[in-house]
């Protein structure tokens, strides 16, 4: 399995960066970009990273299951994460929660049907003082309203 | 992105070079044309001893949650172990309630990795790792570009401006875990496995990441230091309360007028931060209550908060200083709902290591639940408190007592709201002991 | 010596070495401290929080598990906090546990039950919905209930730490949390099934036994497993006369708690469809069902007849019969048949080690010994797939004393994953890798050399002189394929060598010489497959067999004695250590006879008096005239392992190293008995594919 040449070189250096013998050290960064870049966690992507770092698969199975943001599910392209936690919930978090599934049409962790969108409930992501807040993929928003709420999913559908 | 108006009551001693509306992150020309690394430089020329020293006189204490006093924690570390040294940045900020760490990475990426120069001279160590929670992926970026100014101009790498010392340092991703922000769990999470805790002792001072003796600190600990070297720990110290040295961020949300993250001296008035810094209760409110210090603190009334900001203060209120993470509740606030929420959390971020954290938070999350739901029975508010006394003080490590903790403070100070929901809720649920209806 | 420390246990108070484990202490004082997940002699967890203690002037309740006594420390075990704490804990873990404890596998021997029994509240107060996950099929032999189990971490440890297998994790988080396997859905590992006997609960559960029995309606059998040379016990619960379990869990033996997957799930082959359970005749060219008055006739007139006209006899012993057998057997070849052509299938080259060593004491290894040795050099095997004990042995020493090893070997190896240096040999070349690690092995107070079948004859006195050379302790340890193989040895199943390695009066043929002569007259074979690799020369030779199957010496045999295998009979076998140790009969097998049985049956019908052919008599007379076998007879009557030196001095007319060539087998293979086993041809590691795709560490 190979990766794109910026990946590769990524992982080249991650690698390098644990004491010599320790490079499993790199086994989750290197899950999570590899993901990013196939989209999910798949039965080669597993036996890849273990060949690479000298695990176990089983070492591997053990922090997918762990890491919330490592899943071997497909999800959409963009992938909405949604805090309900105390600091959002207090300001709309939870009525954000229930536009969103609404207006897609989608509940926890289920994608839509044209692949575009997936919704998931997250807990604290650390954007409290400008609470509610959103993110998709990689990208945060803050003081997200319902009305807000649409006009990024509309946008985000104008990009494709 | 993420900065606030700054308020005129601030003391800005970490937010020193913050500039707002904010201009492109400042870069490592604009950190050095604002004293950056003179600290380091300074502390090139000191003999570890006196780094430590300085530290421990300006009376720092761990800025995540536990308060540690970091010269103390330095200290420990045996600098003549023939192991390599590491430094540990905990950047995995999952408090619920807590956004400071990220301000600070975002505005002064460099201010961060002076700290960590430091920290490193003082224990002789020759590697560090920034470990940031993979939601943060922005700031990894940011601060990648920052560690790669750094050793473009000789502040990383071999031979530091000379000094004939060499120093490493680089992030590293989490992938979505909160108890990775314990420092034990953040060290396995560190060397590629799940995030569980490590029995204590060793500690990390003497067994820290890869089994080597290592610092492990916060950021905003880290960005204390320069200022400490710079200008002395008695310098910072005087800022704070005794025993509570220098300015801390706080990061304030909920009900208020004007949420957001500010620099304040340690100790500084709990009622008065929500009223200035804050703007006071929004939509002219009345305040119900406050959690001082993110999720993991016990909550206190309106009428407890009256008290000085600092560590000691709030534990001996019955609460604690925590991360920094204030959450105002007015006095529309659903406290069963608040409490199930808070449940939530922790039964869902529970690593599963030991039984009563593991069974304990998902049984209390569930119960609280059918009482938010309003189909709880009335020894369900009983069984809670005592459910969270099994666990406290007795889970591996300290999540179980912070799901414990707020719990059992909730439903004490507010236990009329829990029988007022379940009154509400008997007049037409005539049979509520029969099997339970909630379906997970 | 370490420090002593005095402190107050329950308002008594105990001296015990300072930084020894609450647990531990207070267990050497008869005070419980009830755990899950503690467990002696693997990593401590703190995980299950059932043994929370109170100890005065410490705030929180501390785990008796992880808590090193101290002087002056004063702890309460059974204070009223400390049984409410044990009753939380309990009822937290009975919240998501199903109570199908009258359908589980376990009630009866489950840990929960006992102490929820013992410590619990005896009233649940859960009344939510549990969290419920379906049961696993992990392999033929490991089933897994999720939702039972309770995250005691014991079966991740000892696969881990243990074996070195790692083959189990956990994964997910929160009340999720489970055990995994190591591939995904399914396991690929030793199948030695040791996760599911510390189990507590019913959540691992073995695909032999599970839904068949409780545990109080077996008889349980400890006896001697009858794999390979390295003897662990096994003791085998037998229900109406069947095998359906093995494990050993009350840890007697040389083994401790340690088993196989031979030795806890190999014992099928007892019961397997094709076994001999009736005497065969050759008619008309078939091998047809006789009687056992018949069979014996006929056998016993063939041989006087051959006898009387001065004919060639070949015997061949078995590397599995009990030493009461192999001794009897020589003995009726040697003086009832008149001829000294008796021999087995050697695989390790004993009679050389013994007169290398001639004049030294204490140069054997037990295996015992493995655990307690400064270092330790093995040559010329691949241990955890051939002698998984001495493996499992010498893996202890390393995680508990830190012991330096060394390897040669021709490929990579399990035990490569902690040894110092791991060098590389071709079969026979070993030496000269040896040599290089002269440096490194004088450094150690002592050492022990664990060998294979390469090394021998020259070689191996090679191999002593340079042991002599170090200048350093060191005592040797020559491995052999099966449970009795030194046995065999030891009771003269050679031509040149008679009991106790006295020379023979006069040497006969060896085994490959029997098979090739032409003009053999009789063939007798107890308990051994010499036709699998080597056609019989003789055409006309009149062939017996002593077999539990129809094995290719079997089919060319003229009459066929269906034998009881070693789980059916008493007698004693030596381990490739040389200690002996008492086999115990389990079940019975309708039709079969021990093979002592059928050779004095044999020696009563043709009139020769050999002496009583009882166990006992026979071990008495081993005793007396096998030098080294005068053992202590209580600790082989109540199940130990007493050790033998059966010479000290030169071994005269030393048998020819030639022929000794191991099987080679795997821990799925065992020689031609293994083919029986369903449960070890099931696994999908068998034969032995494991290790190819395991990345080296």
């Amino acid at each position: 399995m190979t990766f794109s040449p910026e990946l590769e070189a990524r992982f080249e250096k991650m690698i390098g960066l644990y004491p010599p013998g320790r490079q499993k050290g790199a086994l989750i960064p290197m899950l999570l970009y590899a993901q990013d870049e196939t989209g999910r966690i798949t039965d080669e992507l597993i036996e890849e990273v273990s060949k690479r770092l000298s695990v176990n698969k089983v070492e591997v199975e053990e922090v997918l299951g762990y890491y919330t943001m490592l899943h071997r599910e497909p999800r959409g392209r963009h992938h909405l994460q949604i805090c309900t936690n105390v600091s959002c919930m207090l300001v709309g978090g939870e009525e954000l929660w229930h536009h969103a599934c609404h207006k897609l049409g989608i509940g926890n962790k289920q994608t839509t049907a044209d692949g575009q969108f997936s919704l998931e409930e997250v807990e604290c992501i650390g954007a409290c003082s400008w609470a509610p807040a959103m993110i998709d993929n990689y990208d945060f928003h803050l003081r997200v309203t319902p009305e807000s709420f649409d006009a990024l999913i509309e946008s985000l559908r104008q990009k494709q | 992105m993420l900065f606030n108006e700054p308020h005129p009551l601030e003391v800005k001693v970490l937010t020193k070079r913050f500039e707002y509306p904010q201009k492109d992150p400042i870069w490592i020309d604009e950190f050095l044309a604002k004293e950056g690394y003179a600290a380091f430089r300074k502390a090139l020329e000191m003999p570890p001893d006196d780094i430590i020293g300085e530290v421990k006189k300006s009376a720092l204490r761990g800025r995540g949650g536990a308060g540690f006093p970091t010269g103390l924690k330095w200290g420990f570390v045996d600098r003549s172990s023939p192991k390599p040294k590491y430094i540990v940045v905990n950047a995995d900020e999952g408090e619920p309630g807590t956004c400071k760490d990220r301000v600070l990475m975002e505005n002064d990426p460099h201010m961060l990795i002076e700290g960590c120069l430091i920290a490193g001279r003082a224990i002789n160590a020759n590697r560090g790792w920034i470990y940031i929670r993979g939601e943060y992926r922005y700031l990894i970026d940011i601060l990648d570009r920052a560690i790669q100014q750094a050793y473009e101009r000789g502040y990383l790498g071999e031979n530091v401006q000379g000094s004939g010392w060499t120093f490493h340092l680089s992030t590293h991703t989490g992938a979505g875990s909160y108890e990775c922000g314990e420092e034990s769990a953040l060290l396995e999470s560190l060397e590629g496995k799940r995030g569980n805790p490590r029995l204590k002792p060793p500690f990390p001072a003497t067994s820290g990441a890869f089994q080597c003796p290592t610092i492990v600190n916060n950021v905003e600990t880290y960005c204390a230091v320069p200022s400490i070297i710079l200008n002395g720990g008695e310098w910072y110290a005087g800022l704070g309360t005794p025993k509570n040295g220098g300015t801390r961020m706080v990061c304030l949300s909920g009900h208020l007028n004007r949420p957001g993250v500010y620099e304040v001296p340690l100790g500084y008035n709990l009622k008065q931060l929500i009223e200035e810094f804050g703007g006071g209760v929004w939509k002219g409110r009345r305040l119900k209550a406050v959690i001082p210090g993110g999720s993991s603190s016990p909550i206190l009334t309106a009428d407890e908060i009256d008290i000085p900001a600092d560590y000691d203060s709030l534990a001996k209120a019955g609460s604690m200083l925590g991360s920094g993470a204030t959450m105002v509740l007015d006095e529309t606030t659903d406290m069963v709902k608040l409490a199930h929420r808070v449940m939530k959390f922790y039964a869902h971020e529970s690593c599963g290591w030991c039984i009563p954290c593991r069974e304990g938070t998902a049984w209390l999350e569930k119960m609280l639940r059918r009482l938010d739901e309003g189909i709880g029975v009335a020894r369900d508010i009983d069984m809670v408190g005592q459910l969270s006394h099994s666990m406290l003080g007795r889970t591996f490590c300290a999540l179980g007592d912070a799901a414990a903790m707020p719990t059992i403070s909730i439903v004490e100070k507010f236990r009329h709201e829990f029988e007022a929901k379940l009154a509400a809720a008997q007049s037409f649920a005539p049979e509520p002991e029969t099997q339970p209806l909630v379906v997970l | 010596m370490s420090e002593i420390v005095t402190f107050t246990l329950n308002g008594q108070e105990i001296k015990a070495p300072k930084g020894d484990l609450l647990i531990e202490v207070a267990k050497r004082a008869g005070i419980e401290i009830p755990a899950f997940c503690y467990y002696e002699g693997f990593s401590l967890q703190a995980a299950c929080r059932m043994c929370l203690v109170e100890v005065e002037k410490m705030p929180k309740l501390q785990p008796g598990c992880t808590l090193p006594v101290g002087e002056g420390m004063v702890v309460h075990t059974e204070s009223p906090k400390v049984v409410e704490s044990r009753k939380s804990m309990l009822e937290f873990l009975l919240t998501n546990h199903p109570l199908d404890c009258p359908v589980c596998d376990k009630g009866g021997e489950c840990e929960l039950q006992d102490m929820t029994f013992r410590y619990g509240a005896g009233e649940s107060r859960f009344t939510e919905i549990k969290y419920h996950e379906n049961e696993k099929q992990w392999s033929p032999a490991v089933y897994y209930d999720p939702a039972r189990c309770i995250l005691c971490y014991r079966c991740v440890r000892v696969c881990d730490e243990g074996l070195g297998v790692g083959a189990l994790g956990l994964t997910y988080r929160g009340v999720h949390a489970e055990i995994t396997p190591s591939h995904g859905d399914h396991l690929q590992c030793d199948e030695c099934g040791w996760c599911i006997d510390v189990c507590p609960v019913g959540a691992l559960t073995s695909g032999t036994y599970r839904y068949k029995s409780r545990p109080w309606e077996m008889d349980h059998v400890g006896t001697i497993c009858t794999h390979c040379s390295n003897g662990c016990k096994t003791t085998l619960s037998v229900r109406n006369g069947e095998i359906i379990r093995a494990n050993n869990r009350d840890r007697s033996g040389i083994n401790g708690e340690f088993l196989c997957v031979k030795g806890r799930f190999g014992f099928d082959f007892v019961h397997h469809p094709e076994r001999l359970q009736s005497p065969l005749i050759r008619r008309d060219g078939q091998l047809v069902e006789a009687s056992w008055k018949e069979a014996l006739e006929t056998v016993a007139a063939k041989f006087a007849e051959v006898r009387a006209r001065g004919g060639k006899f070949g015997v061949i012993g078995s590397n599995r019969t009990t030493n009461e057998e192999n001794y009897f057997l020589q003995k009726f070849a040697r003086q009832g048949l008149g001829t000294a052509s008796i021999d087995h299938h050697r695989t390790g080259d004993v009679p050389t080690l013994l007169d290398a060593l001639s004049g030294k004491t204490g140069a054997l290894a037990t295996i015992g010994d493995l655990y307690t040795a400064k270092a330790a050099l093995v040559i010329g095997s691949d241990l955890a797939q051939q002698h998984p004990l001495i493996a499992y042995q010498l893996r202890a020493n390393f995680r508990h004393h830190q012991m330096p090893l060394y390897t040669v070997t021709r490929g990579p190896v399990r035990e490569d994953q902690y040894s110092k240096r791991a060098l590389r040999a071709e079969p026979g070349a070993e030496m000269e890798a040896v040599e290089t690690l002269r440096e490194d092995l004088a450094k150690h107070e002592s050492l022990t050399i664990v060998f294979g079948d390469s090394v021998k004859g020259d070689a191996l006195r090679r191999l002593v002189a340079f042991g002599d050379s170090l200048g350093t302790k060191v005592q040797y340890l020559c491995l052999v394929d099966y449970s009795n193989s030194r046995g065999a040895m030891d009771m003269g199943l050679l031509p040149e060598l008679g009991p106790g390695y006295h020379a023979a009066e006069s040497a006969g043929m060896n085994l490959d010489q029997m098979l090739d002569d032409a003009s053999l007259d009789a063939l007798w074979v107890v308990g051994a497959n010499p036709l699998e690799r080597r056609g019989l020369a003789s055409e006309a030779a009149f062939v017996v067999v002593q077999e539990l199957f129809l094995t290719e010496t079997a089919q060319r045999a003229d009459v066929v004695f269906p034998a009881a295998s070693a789980y059916e009979k008493s007698g004693t076998v030596t381990n490739t250590c040389g200690e002996v140790q008492r086999l115990k009969a389990g079940p019975r097998i309708m039709g079969t006879k021990p093979d002592l049985e059928i050779m004095g049956l044999l020696a009563k019908e043709m009139g020769l008096n050999l002496g009583i052919w009882t166990n006992d008599k026979v071990f008495e007379e081993i005793r007396r005239t096998v030098r080294g076998y005068n053992v202590a007879l209580p600790v082989v009557a109540t199940g130990g392992a007493a050790p033998t030196m059966p010479v000290n001095g030169r071994v005269l007319a030393p048998a020819s190293a030639e022929l000794i060539r191991s099987d080679g087998d795997t821990l799925f293979t065992s020689g031609s008995l293994g083919r029986y086993s369903k449960m070890l041809s099931s696994v999908m590691e068998a034969p032995g594919r494991l290790y190819e795709e395991k990345p080296a560490k």
